[in-house]
């Protein structure tokens, strides 16, 4: 009943100013490149060195030396600018990108985002470039499905799992609902057709209210990206 | 004269002596200097400390060097990969000690060694575990932890082309790590795909002035 993966990341796109400076996490907010409106012109920066990062190349273009965060083989559009890892952490850290997309396993009604580790990791601690766009960027937006797979809250009065960043986290976009955070906790801001916020109050960790202008989330139906 | 070009691994990772810690450069294996470090494992140092943004995979490069036995601890930020399974076995049987960091943090750090700044406070892990036990301080009601400067004994780092005097250029992100780990070391070590003379490279392009880089060797067919 809820958004699919691709109409949460058309649903933040919409939001997304023209003339933004975004990065967008590794995963699924890599999404969001793709529903950008027409006629808004977005730089995409990747944490490995570039402003500007386009589409991935066909097959036959790949370049082992034009990768994103993920590793994986993108492209660079006109205007782009590669440029060495400092620099890239020092745009991230001293607050010169717009926003930034990123997963989130949890969030707390203070803004605290958990989304590098949890608390029975089987593999290696891994933490990237996670912290520094957490606590660097001006506005942090997270990604998420509402609830857990288990059917676990994420959107929580504490996180359980360890921190990317303490009080960082503007809004958050799920499968159910746009929730703002705010000094006085979580702001349903829209919620989909058909879901009383009593309901999504339900599927939610934390006291939530509604925004006066409370809407309905809606997006598309959209096909099936490569993403 | 000066001519920083040398003709041979064991020329470029002389005097490498154990204990070192390493600064290699790479993002992945863009801009990894995969030969010199599987070169360094016939060089011989042993009980070294590398830096580097992941640790290895496959059984090349970085992760030849810590396949044989060659380095006690490293200090990354993100040691998963696809294939990153030299890693995983030695922590997992305790040979090898990893440190996680935040990756603007351990590359800050490396530009503060390069600068000669004692330490900086930044938003970074504060308040996350990997900020425990570091001190803090709150600037404009918002908590920093105190980080200090990472230097390196030595930098492997891998760039496009190298001239006579030791001035750099890369390959698109290849470039990430290079240049601030041939600023933070005492001995720079550059892999370049190809070597000119001094004033062929634009001026206005090179991205590492030979002032940082000590050794240049030409691999050709580099991965």
């Amino acid at each position: 009943m809820g958004l699919d993966r691709n109409q949460i990341a058309w649903r933040i796109a919409q939001d997304i100013a023209d003339g933004s400076y975004v990065n967008l996490g590794i995963g699924m907010p890599e999404l969001v490149a793709d529903f950008i409106p027409e006629g808004r012109e977005i730089v995409f920066h990747s944490e490995n060195g570039l402003l500007g990062m386009g589409p991935k190349p066909p097959k036959d273009q790949e370049d082992p030396d034009l990768m994103n965060a993920g590793k994986k083989p993108v492209t660079l559009v006109p205007g782009g600018a590669y440029f060495h890892h400092t620099d890239s952490f020092l745009m991230i850290r001293g607050g010169h990108l717009d926003l930034c997309v990123l997963g989130a396993y949890q969030i707390s009604e203070t803004g605290d985002l958990a989304n590098w580790a949890t608390n029975n990791d089987k593999r290696l601690p891994a933490v990237g470039g996670a912290m520094d766009l957490a606590a660097g960027t001006p506005r942090v937006i997270a990604m998420t499905t509402h609830c857990a797979r288990d059917g676990a809250p994420k959107l929580l009065g504490e996180c359980t799992f360890p921190l990317t960043a303490a009080g960082v986290v503007d809004r958050v976009y799920t499968d159910l609902a746009v929730v703002d955070v705010t000094p006085d906790g979580f702001v349903a801001r829209e919620i989909i057709d058909g879901m009383s916020l009593a309901e999504l109050q339900d599927r939610t960790g934390a006291p939530l209210a509604a925004a006066d202008d409370l809407g309905i989330l809606k997006a598309p139906a959209l096909g099936e990206t490569a993403g | 004269m000066i001519d920083k070009r040398v003709t041979s691994f064991e020329q470029a990772l002389a005097g490498i002596e154990d204990g070192s810690t390493i600064l290699a450069s790479g993002f992945g294996n863009a801009g990894s200097p995969i030969e010199l470090l599987e070169a360094l494992v016939d060089q011989g140092a042993r009980d070294l400390t590398v830096v580097s943004n992941n640790a290895g995979e496959g059984e090349f490069g970085l992760a030849r060097l810590m396949r044989a036995g060659r380095v006690r601890k490293i200090i990354c930020s993100y040691p998963i990969t696809s294939g990153s399974v030299v890693v995983d076995e030695l922590h997992a049987a305790g040979k090898i000690e990893l440190e996680v960091a935040p990756q603007g943090t351990i590359s800050e750090r490396m530009r503060a060694a390069a600068a000669g700044i004692g330490g900086f406070y930044t938003r970074t892990s504060a308040g996350t575990m990997l900020g425990e036990g570091k001190e803090t301080r709150e600037f404009d009601g918002r908590l920093h932890v105190l980080e200090r400067p990472l230097k390196g004994d030595v930098a492997l780092i891998r760039a496009k082309t190298g001239d006579r005097w030791g001035n750099l250029i890369y390959n698109m992100t290849a470039r990430n790590f290079g240049p601030t780990m041939a600023m933070a070391a005492d001995l720079t070590i550059a892999q370049v795909d190809e070597t000119v003379d001094a004033g062929e490279l634009d001026p206005e392009a090179i991205v590492t002035p030979g002032i940082f880089v000590d050794r240049v060797l030409r691999v050709p067919g580099s991965r």
